[in-house]
Formats: C-alpha cells, structure tokens, sequence
C-alpha cells in the first residue's frame, strides 16, 4: 500500500472511528462529545491537504477483494485523485465549521453526544463516497448518508414536522436510490465486477450502458435533490441549521454530482443519459430559482437556492464539463455553508425564520451582514466573488455546447442548459437581492434583540467568507484545472470538450450574466425602494402561490405516490387477513365443523347403536362370503 | 472417532442432556435450572465454534477436502447404523452451508437461555422454559445436520411440539390459538415432506443426502413431484407468501425467547431445506418450479411491506417484515445460481440476527409499556433514549443499509436474479428493489410512531430497570450485525467452496 491509499483509507476511518466512539458517549456528555466531533474533522481535513500533496497531480489506487457472490467480485479500495483530493478537503473543511458552530448554536441540546457523533458519521459516509473504488463501498457510504440525515434532520424535539421531514428525505431518496441500486448491480454483472477501474474499462454495449446511466440518474436526482425527485429537500429545513448547512454544500446533495463525475466515461458514452441529466438538470434550475422567489422562510430561500444551483452543476456534466460541474461544486460548497451558517446566526438572534419578522439587521449585525454579502454575492455569481467564476464557467460550456455543437450530448442539450442558465442568473440575482433587503434592510419587524452571535458562531462563517470570495482565484492557478478531470478518461473522446480547456473563460460571452445579474439585481432593488415594507414578492402578483408552493409538486407527489401506497398497502392487509389467511380459517373451522357432524352422527342411543353394529357385522360377513365365493 | 465426530454427538447431546437435567429438577431449584440450562447451552456454543477448528487449514478459508462424491464435502461426518432392519442410518454431517446456521442456533438459544435465566415470562416455571428451549435447539441443529433423508425429517419434528408447548404456556393472550395454527399449519407442512421423503427414498433406493445430491437415480418425473411437496412443506416452514398466515400468530403470540428463536432460526429449516433437500436432491424439480417460487418470493416481499406499512402492532409487524426478508432468500434460491444461493445463506444469517435482536427489543418495550400497539406507543426516545437508539439500530440494519449485516442478502438476491436476464427475472429484480424501498417506508413509520413525538401515557411511566443485563444480552448481536455488514466473508466464506458444489453437481 502506498501512502495514499493509506490516507485514502484513513479518510472515512478516521471521523468513523470518532462516530462510533461518540456513540458509546453517555448522552449529556457535552464537552467529550463536541471534542472529538471536532478533532475528527479536523484530523480528516489534515489528511486530505496531506493527501492532496502526496498525490501531486497523479492518480492512486488500492483494492483489495471484499467479498466474492459467485464469481462477482466486490472489492474493498480507494480510487484517488486529486478532484477526490479537492472534494474531501471541502467536505471536511464544511464538517468541521459545522462542528464548532454547532457547540454554540446547540448549546442547551441534552442529546448532543449522538448528535456530534451522527455528523461525524454523515462526514465519514460522505468521504468514503469520495475515495471510494468500488461501486458497493460508494453505496454504503451513500446510504449511510441517507440515514444520517434521516437522524439529523430528526433531531429537533421540539419540532412537531421535524420527524416527517426527516421520514421524507430518506425515503424520497431511496426511492432513486432503488434506481441506484439497480444500475450498480447491472454495471457489476455485466463486467464481472463492481470495482470502477474495471467497470469503466469494460467494454458495455450501447443499451446496457445508457438503462445503466439512466438507472443510475434516478439515485443521482434523490440524492442531489433534481427534479422530479428534489421535494425533500425544502422540507429537511427542519433539521438544525448547522445540519442544513452540511447537507447542502458539501455532503448530501454534491454526492450525486460528484458520483456522475466518477463514473463520467460511462456516462460520455451514453448521449441518451446526459441528455435525460440536461433536462432533468436545466428543469430543476429554473424550478429551485423560481420557487426560492416567494419564500419567506429565509433557510427555505437557501434550500431552494441549493436546489437550482444543483441544477447548474447537472447541466455542466450533460454538457460534457465535469471540471466545470466540480469546479461549482466546490465554490458552492463554500459559499452555501457560509449563508447557511449566517442564516443560522441570524434565526439564532432574532428567534424566528421568517422573513418577515426580520429588517434592518445591518445596523444590529454587522458581521453577519457582510458575510451574507460575501454569500448571495457569489450564489448570484457578482464578479469576482467564487460564484462568479464557477457559473461563468458552466455558462461558457453551455454556450459553446449550444453554439458550436461540441459536447456528448449535441447542440439542443447545450442550448437548453444555456438558457434556462442565463435566465437562472437574473432569477437567482432577484431572489437572492429580495433575501438581503428583506432581512437586513429597512427597518426591524421583530420582537427580540438582535445582535452578532458569540464567537463559536461568529468563527466558522467569517472562516468561509474567506473562500467563498475568494475561490475563484484558485482557478487561475496553474493546476487546479487539471485536477479537476475526470482520470478514467484515458483516451479523449471527440465530442467531448477539450482536455487542455480552461476553467475560466474571458471573453465577451461574460457580459450576457453580468448584465442579467444586474437586471435581475436592480428589479429586485427598485420593487424594495419603491415601498421598503412591503415584500418584493408582491410582484410576482398571481404566480406567488405557485411560486410559493413550488408548483404544487408536493401535493402532487402525495396524490400520485403516497395515498396510493397507503391505500394500497391498506387493501394488502384486509387482504392478506380475509382472504388468504380467511382461506386458512375456513379449512379449520370446515375441518371442525365435518368432524362435529362425524361426531354427532356417530351419537345415537343403545338401540340404534347396537343396530348400527349388528347391520355391519352382516354387511362385513356378506362381504366376506361374496368375496371368499368369488375367489 | 475424530474429534469432528465427537463435536457432531456432543452438539446434539449436550442439549439434550441439558434439557433432560433441567426439567428433572424439582420447582425449588426452578433459578438454579435455568443457569444449568444457559450452562449447557453455553458448552454447545462452544462445541459449535470448535467445531470450525481443525478443518483444512484452519482460518477462513477451507480446502476442499479429499475428492468424495461430489455435491457435498462434508468437514466433519458421523455415519451410524441407526434401524439396520428399515435401513436407517444416523448419518450427519457439517459444511460450510450448515456451519452458520449451526453457530446462529447456538447463539441464539444461549442468548435466550441467558435472557430466561435473568426473568422467567409470567406464568413462571422458567427451568422448563430453558428446557424446551433446549430440545428444540437439538431439532434445529439435527435438521442442519442431517445428511439422511428420514432423519432430517425426524429431526424436522423434533422442534414442533417443544414449540408449541412454548407458545401455548408463555404466550400471550391469544396463545392457544396461536400455538395450535401454528402446530397444525407446520404439520401440514411436514406431511407433504413426509410424503416427499418416501418418493424419493422409494425410487432412489437410498435415504442418504450425499448420494443423492444432484438427482441421481431420480427420473424428472419423481423430481417435479419431490420437488413439488418439498417446496410446498419447506414454503410452510419458511414462511412463503402465500402459505405464511401461521406466522404473524405465533411471532405475535409467542414470549420474546420464542419469538427470537422462532424467527432467528426455525424459519431457516425452511430455507436451509429448500437448499440442501430442494435444490440439491430434486435440482430438476427445483429448475422447472424456479419462475414460479420467484414470483411468490416476490409477492412475498411486496405483500409482506405493504402489510407491515398498514400494521398497528409492534411484533405483528415485526412477524410480518419476515416473510418479505424471508422473499429476498427465497429469490436467491430460486435463482439457483451461485451467487443467488449465496445471497440467500447470508440472508439467514443477517435476518436471523437482526429480527433476532428485533424481537427482543420489541420484547423489552412490550414488558414496560404493556402495549404493543403502535397508537399507544410513542416518545420513546424522551423516555428511554437508548432503548430507541437501539430499536432505532435494529431497524435500520432490517431495512437493508449498505454497511450492516441485511444488505448483502438481499442487494446480491436482486443482482442474482437480475443477472439471469430476461423479461420475467429483470422484472422480479426491480420489484424486489422496490420492495427494498417499501420495506424502508415500513420501518421508518414504526420508528416514527414509537420513538418520534411526545411521550404517550404508556410510554411515559417506562422505566428503563434491570437495563444492563438485557444491554449484556443484545450486545453480541448488535456486533455481529455490523461484523457482517462489513466484512460479509465471515459469513459466507465457509459457504463458497460447498455452494459451488452443490450447483456443479447438479448441473
């Protein structure tokens, strides 16, 4: 084993060593337990940088076989590169800011033990997704994440939606997850194995590799919350704030894309796949930004935001962009966890999550107002904050998709990820304006008294302030861009994007999202100057509700999937008890009843029982004298 | 006599001396029964684990031993003269097929042995309780044992009146009923495998498994037909869908110790048998019948989830989450392929320990809260927070997670039957997966019900007493469900060599 794949291995191991040690905690013993939360965050962020320089730009793997189910090979290992490298260094950069704020912002929970312990758990499920080199160890990471958030979201006591949301999440995800599942188990027995160096190497034809893709997308679209699979997600805002926060910037909804870019050379292959993803991906763009229009829940605002920007990170892989797609990611992850974690600070503050009980809340947080700043900044992508550089990224590829042809998927995937991406820009640029006036603008409708969180809190969101500016810099650095590739694709494929291309595009083609940031930006502003107390989601007028309920997409969910199941497993009950367990009873009670009536023919008084007994003494001798006359 | 003969006697009569000793004892020594039987059944445990040692090289892997006749190469055989006038032979034997479920049987009988010691369930007599427990732990192992046709079905018998005896006295209010379907509906059962045994016998010539696994000697015919009434008492032992209405009764009715055994290892006779009897004596038979034994498997695990999702009892629900976990080995076997056949040892091994671990949870909460209905149950995790972590655990292992002992089972049941490609299989794979999502919703609704939410009244006077022995008690499980969810080979490493075997001989 080489010293990568020792550290590739000691990346889950680590924080999964402190979850279960964490779980053995007694409950109330807060101090040990935020502890080694911590310590094993930052033990996995330490690994990753180390593992980043031990690779140096190259690829490592090691496997071992784990198991053998008649002649399928399930290997234990880890596929490392330096993307796998970048993307755990956010997970655990996220983890750990998550962590600490967590000791402040939970600073009167009596079950913080297990709650510590679940996040390491959820952090070490996500990092064994990264490193994984076998598709069965990323399911288990991948499904140890779902129940992870399953627990966290769950966490809340004294929120009576809480456990709901927490039962949706899971199953919406398994769900796709089944999808998942299926197209795991068709990849490993066509090629004999489930380890993806194999599985990519392995010469699939055509119609297995896209029903595997496609398979494949529909656990892809659970986890990273695309539609029409994405309805968990708004709703697992009732988990805690720091919870949210590592569910979508770094663990969670990124392992979907993040699965796609591992398995990207099969997914090259399969136009039919990417462009199911375009859809599917450009879709959710547009429903997550336009939903995130009339919330006035500020963290259902973020989730919706998640939501699209998952979107932009599906289009740029239907567009042939995996670096453009992970490039995202990670500024993403950055900047989500920032405005997760202020939010945070501000319901801490004014106690409430609603909109329209905060204002004016520059003057009384400071801190939290210019991180925020820094946050919706990069989320509308205002040049140069991160988001700037990693959608114009996603953009230039769309464009040259659309405009030239190039790309797997053809010109009208391209075209469709480009639009809906533009029109996301001004949308996100109106909504994440809306967020900022109607919180820390104007004057304050609350009832508390607000003021800049403790430093446990304070710490973490100025800490990711840092890269959420910043990360596009990163971009230019030599590197990075290289790291970003996808490694399984040995030989480069015509239609896919250049393998020297970089991640930054300067050109005129940057001028199309500035000014629809601006546009987006200055409706927002100009609807807010107009009347500073009223909500600018008075303009959207008769959309609102629509907006506002997401199209109705949960209600429709309900009527087309959860009544029937119910109903239906209703109906297998009575069925199960009347008919086919009836069937059962009714071959007792029969047998019961033909030997009663045996019996009661069989009760009769002496004379007509001596009778009966005489009558067949003759019957039988009659018998015996015809027989011994024939014979 | 090796060594390996000597531990084939000595795990069947240590328990059956034990229960012997035990129920001899007068009702004063009723406490100090009760150790001597968790006594003998910890001396059984032991023997069970020794019994691995000195094979091959030892370790994990085996090597197969010297070329005896193919289909089954015993580790350790014992072959007596039994009823030399009727030709009967106590023939038994261990291999890696057997060898888990044989390790299962003894731990589980210890652990409730353990569990009865600690408290006896009302009406009391806990030493003939441990007693019971005893003789049928000395069916269950003989039936994994036997390499003899009549005694397999001899042993087969042995567990059905100890059981019913177990329900009928310790059950709950229901118990008569319960325990007489439950005597009366296996009964069925076992005739069609008495009937079964004597085709085959009649025909073959000889009651001895090893000679006749493959089919030898059987025209297809005698097979379908063997095939036909084995799978048919088999499907009643396993439960299969739609023959399993005895189940939820018993499980439901039966006290915590006979819940776990019954649904830790009795089911697995079934299972076990479809395997070693089924498969490997009428393989022709268990071909032809494969499509449709795969489409009750099937039916079985979506019946059985949408059942559960509309289940108003803790341990009704817990009875009926079997015969949909039960469905993904049933689908393996059906398969009859390696890897099929595979998945479905380590799903009785996975299900055995983790509804093993659930009754007894269930069992714990029932005892506190006197209710197990799902309307009365409720904040559990307020009140007894690890009480709810660990139902919590079970439940989740039961629902399959990647990483815990029940993925395997059924994850490979649905790649076996999905790998055998076209329409009819492809189909019964994805339904099966979705089933897996079903069973996911089920389970997530009882813990949603029991431990979410405030406190109820019968839930809020709990207190969690006498909580460390019962922890003492689970906590092997609880180990050995995450030992196998991450290292599978433990359970089935023993299993390669014999089931590849087993499919060569018979194809």
């Amino acid at each position: 084993m080489t010293a990568a794949v020792v550290l590739g291995w000691l990346l889950p191991a680590v924080p999964f060593g402190v979850a279960l040690a964490g779980l053995l905690l007694p409950q109330r013993s807060r101090a040990v337990a935020a502890g080694l939360g911590i310590a094993g965050a930052a033990a996995s962020l330490v690994v990753a940088v180390i593992l980043l320089a031990t690779l140096d730009g190259a690829a490592a793997e090691g496997s071992a076989l784990w198991v053998e189910f008649g002649g399928l090979e399930v290997t234990a290992g880890v596929r490392l590169d330096p993307t796998a490298a970048l993307v755990a260094i956010a997970v655990a950069v996220v983890a750990l800011a998550v962590q600490v704020y967590s000791v402040g912002y939970l600073d009167h929970d009596d079950r913080y033990a297990p709650y510590a312990a679940q996040i390491s758990l959820f952090t070490a499920a996500m990092l064994l997704v990264v490193v994984a080199g076998d598709l069965l160890l990323l399911l288990v990471g991948w499904e140890v994440m779902g129940i992870c958030s399953y627990l966290l979201i769950a966490h809340d006591r004294r929120l009576p939606e809480a456990p709901a949301a927490a039962v949706k999440a899971f199953l919406v995800t398994r769900v796709g997850d089944v999808g998942f599942l299926l197209g795991i188990a068709v990849l490993g027995f066509t090629a004999g194995s489930f380890r993806i160096s194999e599985v990519l190497a392995h010469d699939f034809d055509a119609t297995t590799l896209t029903v595997a893709c496609l398979l494949l997308l529909a656990g892809v679209a659970g986890k990273s919350a695309q539609f029409p699979l994405h309805t968990w997600l708004p709703d697992a805002m009732a988990g805690p704030t720091p919870i949210s926060a590592l569910i979508h910037a770094a663990t969670m909804v990124a392992a979907g894309i993040y699965a796609v870019t591992r398995l990207y050379p099969l997914f090259v292959k399969s136009p039919a796949a990417l462009t199911v993803l375009g859809v599917m991906g450009a879709v959710t763009l547009l429903l997550g930004a336009l939903a995130a229009t009339a919330q006035d829940d500020i963290k259902r605002v973020l989730a919706w935001s998640t939501v699209s920007q998952i979107g932009y990170m599906a289009g740029a892989l239907a567009v042939g962009s995996p670096a453009a797609a992970l490039f995202h990611l990670l500024s993403h992850a950055a900047f989500k966890a920032l405005l997760f974690l202020a939010a945070g600070c501000v319901i801490h503050a004014t106690g409430t999550n609603s909109m329209s009980a905060m204002g004016g809340l520059r003057r009384r947080m400071p801190v939290t107002f210019w991180c925020t700043v820094i946050g919706l900044g990069a989320l509308a992508g205002v040049p140069p904050l991160a988001g700037f550089w990693s959608k114009d990224g996603i953009l230039a590829v769309a464009e040259r998709a659309a405009l030239d042809g190039v790309g797997p998927a053809g010109a009208p995937v391209g075209w469709l990820v480009w639009i809906s991406g533009l029109v996301g820009v001004a949308v996100t640029a109106w909504y994440a304006t809306r967020l900022l006036l109607r919180a820390f603008a104007g004057s304050y409708r609350g009832e508390a008294a607000p003021h800049d969180p403790p430093a446990l809190l304070r710490w973490p969101v100025l800490v990711l302030a840092v890269p959420s500016a910043l990360f596009g810099a990163v971009a230019f650095a030599g590197p990075f861009a290289g790291w970003l590739r996808p490694p399984g694709i040995t030989e480069h494929p015509p239609n896919l994007l250049p393998l020297d291309e970089e991640l930054i595009h300067f050109g005129p083609q940057l001028v199309y999202p500035v000014a629809l940031l601006l546009l987006g930006a200055g409706l927002a502003w100009w609807r807010w100057r107009r009347d500073p107390a009223t909500d600018p989601a008075t303009a959207l007028g008769p959309l609102r509700p629509a907006f506002d309920r997401a199209f109705w997409l949960d209600e429709l969910q309900h009527t087309l999937v959860v009544r029937p199941v119910a109903a239906l497993a209703r109906l297998a009950r009575r069925g199960d008890e009347v008919l086919v367990d009836g069937a059962v009873e009714g071959v007792g009670r029969g047998s019961g009843a033909l030997g009663d009536s045996l019996g009661t023919l069989h009760r009769a008084g002496l004379p007509r029982a001596a009778t009966a007994v005489l009558a067949g003494t003759l019957l039988i001798g009659l018998a015996a004298v015809l027989i011994g006359v024939g014979g | 006599m090796s060594a390996g003969q000597v531990g084939l006697v000595a795990i069947l009569a240590l328990p059956a001396v034990g229960a012997a000793v035990t129920a001899a004892l007068p009702e004063r020594f009723d406490r100090a029964g009760r150790a001597v039987a968790t006594g003998f059944a910890a001396a059984t445990l032991v023997v069970s684990v020794l019994l691995f040692f000195g094979v091959g090289g030892g370790g994990f892997v085996h090597q197969v031993p010297e070329q005896g006749p193919p289909g089954i190469h015993p580790w350790h055989e014992l072959d007596l003269t039994w009823v030399p006038g009727l030709d009967l032979r106590f023939h038994l034997g261990l291999d890696g097929i057997s060898y888990p479920l044989v390790v299962l049987t003894t731990l589980l009988t210890l652990l409730c042995c353990v569990y009865t010691w600690w408290r006896a369930p009302a009406p009391g007599r806990g030493r003939t309780l441990t007693a019971l427990l005893l003789v049928i732990e000395v069916g269950i192992l003989g039936t994994f044992l036997a390499l003899d046709l009549v005694l397999f079905f001899v042993f087969f018998e042995v567990v059905l009146l100890p059981m019913y005896a177990v329900i009928a006295i310790w059950g709950g209010d229901r118990r008569v009923y319960a325990a007489r379907k439950f005597a009366l509906y296996t009964l069925f059962g076992s005739v069609l495998l008495l009937v079964g045994v004597f085709v085959v016998v009649s025909a073959a010539g000889t009651a001895d498994i090893v000679a006749l696994t493959g089919g030898k000697g059987l025209s297809r015919t005698t097979q379908l037909v063997a095939f036909t009434l084995f799978a048919l008492a088999f499907a009643v032992k396993s439960p299969l869908w739609p023959l399993h209405s005895w189940l939820p009764d018993a499980h439901s009715q039966a006290p915590t110790v006979g819940s776990v055994i019954l649904a830790g290892v009795l089911l697995k006779m079934g299972t076990y048998g479809l395997i070693r009897i089924g498969v490997g004596v009428t393989p022709e038979g268990a071909r032809w019948a494969a499509p449709v034994l795969g489409a009750l498997a099937v039916a079985a695990i979506i019946v059985g989830a949408l059942v559960c999702l509309a289940q108003t009892e803790l341990k009704r629900l817990i009875a009926y989450s079997s015969v949909g976990h039960m469905g993904f080995v049933v689908l393996g076997i059906a398969t009859v392929t390696t890897t099929g056949i595979q998945a479905a040892l380590i799903g009785n091994i996975a299900h055995g320990l983790i509804t093993g671990l659930l009754f007894f949870i269930a069992g714990a909460i029932k005892d506190r809260a006197h209710t197990g209905e799902l309307a009365e149950l409720g904040g559990l995790r307020e009140t007894a927070p690890r009480l709810a972590g660990l139902l919590g655990f079970a439940a989740i292992a039961s629902l399959g997670l990647p990483g815990l002992a029940g993925f395997w089972g059924e994850a490979f049941g649905v790649v076996a039957a999905l790998r055998l490609g076209g329409p009819l299989w492809t189909t019964l794979g994805v339904l099966a997966a979705f089933g897996g999502a079903l069973t996911a919703a089920y389970f997530l609704r009882l813990l949603r019900r029991i431990s979410h939410g405030p406190a109820t009244p019968a839930v809020a006077n709990l207190s969690p007493r006498g909580y460390a022995v019962e922890q003492a008690i689970w906590a092997p499980l609880v180990v050995l469900i995450l030992a196998v969810g991450l290292l599978p080979p433990i359970a089935l490493d023993v299993a390669d060599e014999p089931v590849k075997a087993l499919i060569e001989a018979i194809s």
